[in-house]
C-alpha cells in the first residue's frame, strides 16, 4: 500500500515550550506538538475530518493572544511562541474534563481516566445534582446503538455522515446549548431516516456513544473484553474497491469491524456490507 | 443530492406560503408534482435550489408566521424546494426560540423576564400570566430581553395568521389585558432628550463651500455647530444620531431629505471609496456593538481584498439585555440606516448588503422595509444610484430568537441557512465572511455615524468626545431610574452626568450594570467613571453596547446574577464545552449561593469562569462570567463584604 507523498512545503520556525522547531507551513499546532513529542489530549479532533475544535480540551497558550488556541485547528505561524503545559492551558483542560465528566458518561472514552488523573480533574465537585445529558440508549435497528448519555457533541458523526464523507445527512445537531442533541429530523428512528448504515459515524465516535449493537449487548452482558481481542486487517471481499477491514475477534468470533484511517482509498470509511456484513463468515451450517 | 423523506405531507396552506416566498416549483425535482417527464429526465432545478440555502430561514419564518409552528410536512416541503436534507433543516429550525416544531397556539405571548424588566417587577407579571394561561410553551413563554426596556416590564405577542399580527405591551401590570390591538407609543417616547429639543433640531452646520456644491439651501437658524464645549455637558442641542427621532416622519423620504438626509451619500460619491474610508479612519469611529474595533481599519482591510464579491452585513440583531438603541434608530430614522449601508457598500465595494434584524422588532422591520422600497423607487438604492454608476441592494433577514446570531460570524451562518453557531477565527470576516467572501459587519449605531462623519468632516467629528473615543454615544438607560430611555451624549460625559440627565435613580442607588449581561457592575460611589472606551476599561468595566441598567436597593442582586447566568445558559449555542456546560454549572452554583454562602461555590464559579474566558470559541462564552464576577468582586455579593 502506497501513501501518496504530499508536495514539499516551506518550513517555518516556531517555539514550542521554549524549544525552537521548524514545521511545514500549513501544519496545525497539534501537528507541531506531536512532532515535538508533546502529549496533547484531543476528543473532537479526528484524523480523517476537518477539525471542529468544539471540545476545547487541546487548548494551548500562544504568546500575545488574549485567549487560548485550540491546537487541533490553529495553524502554525512564523515566530509563534507556544506553551503546551502552562498554568492557563492546564487549568482549561482540567475544567473542560470536569465539565464533560460531570455531564457525560465517559466510561467508554479511551484515555479519559488517564487525562482526569493527569490534570487533577474532579467531576464530582459539581455535586450530585449537577445536570447531565443522561437518557436511555436508542436501540432502533440491529446494527448499531446510539447511547447519547455518552455523547460529548463533538460533531464528528454529523461531519462523517454529511458532507465530509458519506453525504447521507441523516443526522445533525438539534436544539441549542446544553439541550442540544444529535438527532434525525423530528427524532425519527434511524430506519426511517436517510441513514444508509455505513457505520462511518461509529468509526469516528470518540466516546463509544455510537457502538455496534454487538458490542453494546456484550458490554451489557459483561462479556466485552478488549484484552482478549485480536485485530486482523484484511481486504473486504464484497466488491472490487479493495477497502481494508480490521476484524476485531474475541473468542474466535468477529465482534466489531473498523477500517484503518491511513488507507489512501477509504480513509477509514466503509459501506454497510464491509462494516456489518460479517455474519456469514461465522455461520456454521447446522446440518454439517 | 439524494434526499429521503418520511410520508408527512404539507397542508395546502403551508405549501402556499412556501410557494409564495420561493415561487412555484418547476418540476418534481424541486418539490412539484411528479410527471412522466420527471421520471425520464433530470433537471438543473435542484442544483439551482441548493445555491439558495440562504432562503431556508425566510421559508421557516413564512410557515411559522402563518401557522404558528413548523410541522414535519411543512419542513419536508421546504427541504424538497431547496434541496436540503430534512435532518439539517430540523437542526436549523430547533436552533431558534421563536420557532416551534411542536403544535402550539397561533398566538404566543413573550413575557420579558430579563434584567431591565425584572428590576421593574416582571416576575409578578410572569407569575400572573402563568396563573391565567397555564405552563409556558403553549400560549406564552418567558422571554429574554425584548429591547423594550424603557417600557419595562414589557411583553410581545406574536399571532400567526394572514397577515401575522404583533402587539407590544409595556409597562405591563398584574391583571393586564392582553388584547390583540394595542396602541404602541411613538418611538420618540423612548428618547427623553428629543422632547426638550424638538423646537430646535440641531444638526451640524454644513460648510458654505459644500452647500454651494450641492446647491442646497442652508438649513437656517436651526443649524448649530456640533461640538462639545467641555466634552462633559450633554445638552439636547448636541443630538446628532437622534436628531431626527420624533422630528421626521419615519416613513417619509422627503422628511429625511429635508433634514439633511442623503448629503452623506452625495459627499461619499465626491470623495470616492478610498476617500470615504480615509474620512472614517480619521474620524476615529470605533464599533458600537460592544467590541469597539476601529471601523476604518475594518473597512480598509475589507476593501483591499481581491476576492470578489464583497458583502456588507448590518448587524441589527440587537439582543444584549438592556439594549434598545438600535431599535430606536431603526424605528425613528430608518432612512439613515439605509443611507449609511449604501455608503458602506460603496466604500467597501459591495453590491449587496444584508440587514439582519432580530425577530422581536416588528415595527423596526416594517419601517425598514418601507424605507428600502421607497429608496429604490427614488433611485437611491438599486441600479445606478444617483446616476453615479454604483449599484447596491439591501436584503433584510429576520432573526428568530437567538442572541448568539449577533456574533459577527454566527450571523453569517444564520444568513446562509445554517445553525447560528460562531465560526473559528482566523480566518476573519474581512477575508472569509458571508458565503466565504470578504465581508464587513457593522452594528446599526456604528453605521448611522458614517453619514454624519461625511457631512461634518472627519476633523469636526473627531473634535467631539475624547481623543480615543470620538463622537457621541447612545446609552440605553433602564431599570430603576426616573426617565428611562435612549440618551445621546458626547464621549467623556461621566456616568453621573448621564444619570442626572435621566433624572437620577429612583430610590437608593445600589449599583449600575454597564454594558449589559456581558458587561460589569459598578458601585454607587463610582459614578465619576467617564463614559469612554478607555475610561471604562481603566475602571475595569466596559461600555459594551451602551447599556446603563440602574438598580436600586429594592432589587435583589443575587436574583439579577441568577437571571444573567440563566440568560447565558439559554443562549449558549452549545458548540463548545466550556460555554455549553460551563454556563449550566455556573447557574447551578449561583442557585446554591443564593440560598447559602459557600467558599467552595465561589471557587468553582471562578475556576469555571476562567476556563470559559480562556477556552470558549466566541465572545459569548468568553464574557458570560464578566458581570457575575464584577458583582462578586466590586459589589461584594456572596462575600463577607456584602453590607446587607
Amino acid at each position: 500500500m502506497s501513501v501518496p507523498l504530499r508536495p514539499p512545503r516551506r518550513l517555518i520556525e516556531i517555539t514550542v515550550d521554549g524549544e525552537a522547531m521548524r514545521v511545514p507551513e500549513g501544519d496545525t499546532l497539534l501537528d507541531a506538538c506531536q512532532t515535538a513529542g508533546k502529549d496533547i489530549p484531543t476528543l473532537c479532533y479526528g484524523d480523517t475530518l476537518n477539525p471542529k475544535n468544539a471540545c476545547r480540551v487541546c487548548v494551548v497558550e500562544v504568546e500575545g493572544a488574549r485567549t487560548l488556541a485550540p491546537a487541533c485547528s490553529r495553524k502554525a505561524e512564523p515566530g509563534m511562541v507556544v506553551k503546551t503545559d502552562s498554568e492557563r492551558a492546564r487549568h482549561s483542560r482540567k475544567v473542560v474534563l470536569e465539565l464533560l465528566g460531570s455531564s457525560v458518561d465517559l466510561s467508554t472514552t479511551p484515555n479519559a481516566k488517564e487525562w482526569m488523573a493527569e490534570y487533577g480533574a474532579d467531576p464530582a465537585r459539581f455535586g450530585e445534582d449537577a445536570a447531565t445529558v443522561a437518557e436511555p440508549p436508542k436501540v432502533d435497528n440491529d446494527l448499531y446503538v446510539r447511547d447519547y448519555a455518552k455523547c460529548i457533541l463533538c460533531y464528528k458523526c454529523v461531519d462523517a455522515c454529511g458532507e465530509q464523507w458519506q453525504n447521507s445527512f441523516a443526522i445533525s445537531v438539534a436544539g441549542r446549548g446544553f439541550d442540544a442533541t444529535i438527532s434525525t429530523e423530528f427524532d425519527a428512528p434511524l430506519t426511517d431516516s436517510a441513514c444508509v448504515f455505513c457505520g462511518n459515524c461509529v468509526e469516528v465516535c470518540p466516546t463509544g456513544a455510537l457502538s455496534f449493537k454487538n458490542e453494546f449487548d456484550m458490554r451489557e452482558a459483561g462479556t466485552w473484553d478488549e484484552e482478549r481481542q485480536t485485530q486482523t486487517t484484511t481486504i473486504c471481499s464484497y466488491c472490487g474497491v479493495g477497502c481494508n477491514l480490521t476484524l476485531h475477534v474475541q473468542d474466535n468470533t468477529i465482534v466489531k469491524v473498523t477500517s484503518p484511517h491511513d488507507n489512501p482509498v477509504t480513509h477509514g470509511n466503509l459501506c454497510i456490507k464491509g462494516r456489518f456484513g460479517f455474519q456469514h463468515v461465522q455461520n456454521v451450517a447446522s446440518d454439517g | 443530492m439524494d434526499l429521503r423523506f418520511r410520508d408527512a405531507e404539507p397542508t395546502a396552506e403551508e405549501r402556499a406560503v412556501v410557494d409564495a416566498l420561493l415561487g412555484a416549483p418547476s418540476s418534481a425535482w424541486d418539490g412539484g408534482e411528479r410527471t412522466e417527464f420527471d421520471l425520464r429526465f433530470a433537471t438543473q432545478a435542484p442544483r439551482v435550489a441548493r445555491d439558495r440555502r440562504d432562503l431556508l430561514l425566510p421559508a421557516l419564518h413564512a410557515v411559522n408566521d402563518r401557522v404558528g409552528w413548523i410541522s414535519e410536512g411543512a419542513l419536508d416541503y421546504i427541504c424538497r424546494r431547496l434541496t436540503i436534507p430534512p435532518a439539517e433543516a430540523y437542526s436549523v429550525a430547533t436552533f431558534y426560540s421563536l420557532f416551534s416544531v411542536k403544535p402550539r397556539q397561533a398566538r404566543m405571548l413573550h413575557v420579558c423576564t430579563d434584567l431591565a424588566c425584572a428590576a421593574k417587577g416582571a416576575e409578578a407579571v410572569r407569575r400572573d400570566v402563568e396563573e391565567r394561561f397555564g405552563p409556558p410553551g403553549v400560549s406564552w413563554q418567558p422571554s429574554p430581553c425584548l429591547g423594550l426596556c424603557e417600557r419595562a416590564p414589557a411583553a410581545l405577542a406574536i399571532e400567526a395568521g394572514d397577515p401575522p399580527v404583533n402587539a407590544v405591551y409595556g409597562p405591563c401590570s398584574v391583571g393586564q389585558e392582553w388584547s390583540a390591538t394595542t396602541e404602541e407609543p411613538p418611538v420618540e417616547a423612548a428618547v427623553p432628550q428629543t422632547r426638550a429639543c424638538r423646537q430646535a433640531p440641531a444638526r451640524p452646520a454644513p460648510t458654505a463651500e459644500r452647500l454651494a456644491h450641492e446647491g442646497q439651501a442652508p438649513p437656517g437658524e436651526a443649524a448649530q455647530e456640533v461640538s462639545s464645549d467641555d466634552g462633559r455637558s450633554a445638552g439636547p442641542s448636541e443630538l446628532v444620531l437622534l436628531r431626527r427621532i420624533g422630528v421626521v416622519d419615519p416613513l417619509s423620504l422627503d422628511d429625511y431629505r429635508a433634514t439633511g438626509g442623503y448629503t452623506g451619500l452625495r459627499r461619499a460619491f465626491e470623495l470616492g471609496p478610498t476617500g470615504v474610508i480615509r474620512e472614517v479612519l480619521e474620524s476615529g469611529l470605533v464599533g458600537r456593538g460592544g467590541a469597539a474595533f476601529p471601523t476604518g481599519r475594518k473597512w480598509e482591510a475589507t476593501a483591499r481584498q481581491l476576492d470578489r464579491p464583497h458583502y456588507l452585513v448590518c448587524n441589527a440583531d440587537e439582543s444584549e439585555p438592556g439594549t434598545f438603541k438600535d431599535r430606536v434608530l431603526m424605528e425613528g430614522d430608518p432612512f439613515a440606516l439605509i443611507e449609511a449601508m449604501t455608503i458602506a457598500g460603496y466604500a467597501n465595494g459591495c453590491a449587496l448588503g444584508y440587514l439582519y434584524i432580530r425577530g422581536e422588532y416588528p415595527r423596526a422591520l416594517q419601517r425598514l422595509e418601507n424605507a428600502i422600497v421607497v429608496a429604490k423607487s427614488r433611485g437611491l438604492l438599486g441600479d445606478d444610484i444617483l446616476g453615479q454608476g454604483f449599484s447596491f441592494d439591501i436584503e433584510i433577514r429576520r432573526g428568530a430568537g437567538a442572541y448568539i446570531c449577533g456574533e459577527e460570524t454566527a450571523i453569517f451562518n444564520s444568513i446562509e441557512g445554517f445553525r447560528g453557531e460562531p465560526r473559528t477565527k482566523p480566518p476573519f470576516p474581512v477575508e472569509k465572511g458571508l458565503f466565504g467572501k470578504p465581508t464587513v459587519v457593522n452594528n446599526v449605531e456604528t453605521l448611522v455615524n458614517v453619514p454624519h462623519i461625511l457631512e461634518m468632516g472627519a476633523a469636526a467629528y473627531a473634535a467631539v468626545g475624547t481623543s480615543s473615543s470620538t463622537g457621541t454615544k447612545l446609552f440605553c438607560v433602564s431599570g430603576t431610574v426616573e426617565r428611562p430611555g435612549i440618551y445621546e451624549v458626547p464621549f467623556g460625559a461621566t456616568l453621573r452626568d448621564l444619570l442626572d440627565l435621566a433624572g437620577g435613580a429612583t430610590g437608593e442607588l445600589r449599583a449600575v450594570l454597564l454594558g449589559g449581561a456581558a458587561g460589569a457592575f459598578v458601585r454607587a460611589d463610582e459614578l465619576d467613571i467617564p463614559l469612554t472606551f478607555e475610561g471604562t476599561r481603566a475602571a475595569g468595566a466596559t461600555l459594551g453596547s451602551g447599556v446603563v441598567l440602574v438598580l436600586n436597593d429594592t432589587v435583589e442582586l443575587p436574583g439579577v446574577l441568577l437571571r444573567i447566568a440563566e440568560f447565558f445558559r439559554d443562549e449558549s449555542c452549545g458548540q463548545c464545552v466550556p460555554c455549553r456546560v460551563g454556563t449550566v454549572r455556573q447557574e447551578e452554583a449561583l442557585h446554591r449561593l443564593s440560598k447559602r454562602r459557600s467558599e467552595g461555590d465561589l471557587v468553582l464559579l471562578r475556576e469555571v469562569g476562567q476556563a470559559m474566558r480562556d477556552a470558549s470559541i466566541c465572545g459569548l462564552g468568553q464574557t458570560a462570567w464578566n458581570a457575575v464576577e464584577s458583582a462578586i468582586d466590586r459589589l461584594g455579593v456572596f462575600t463577607a463584604k456584602e453590607s446587607s
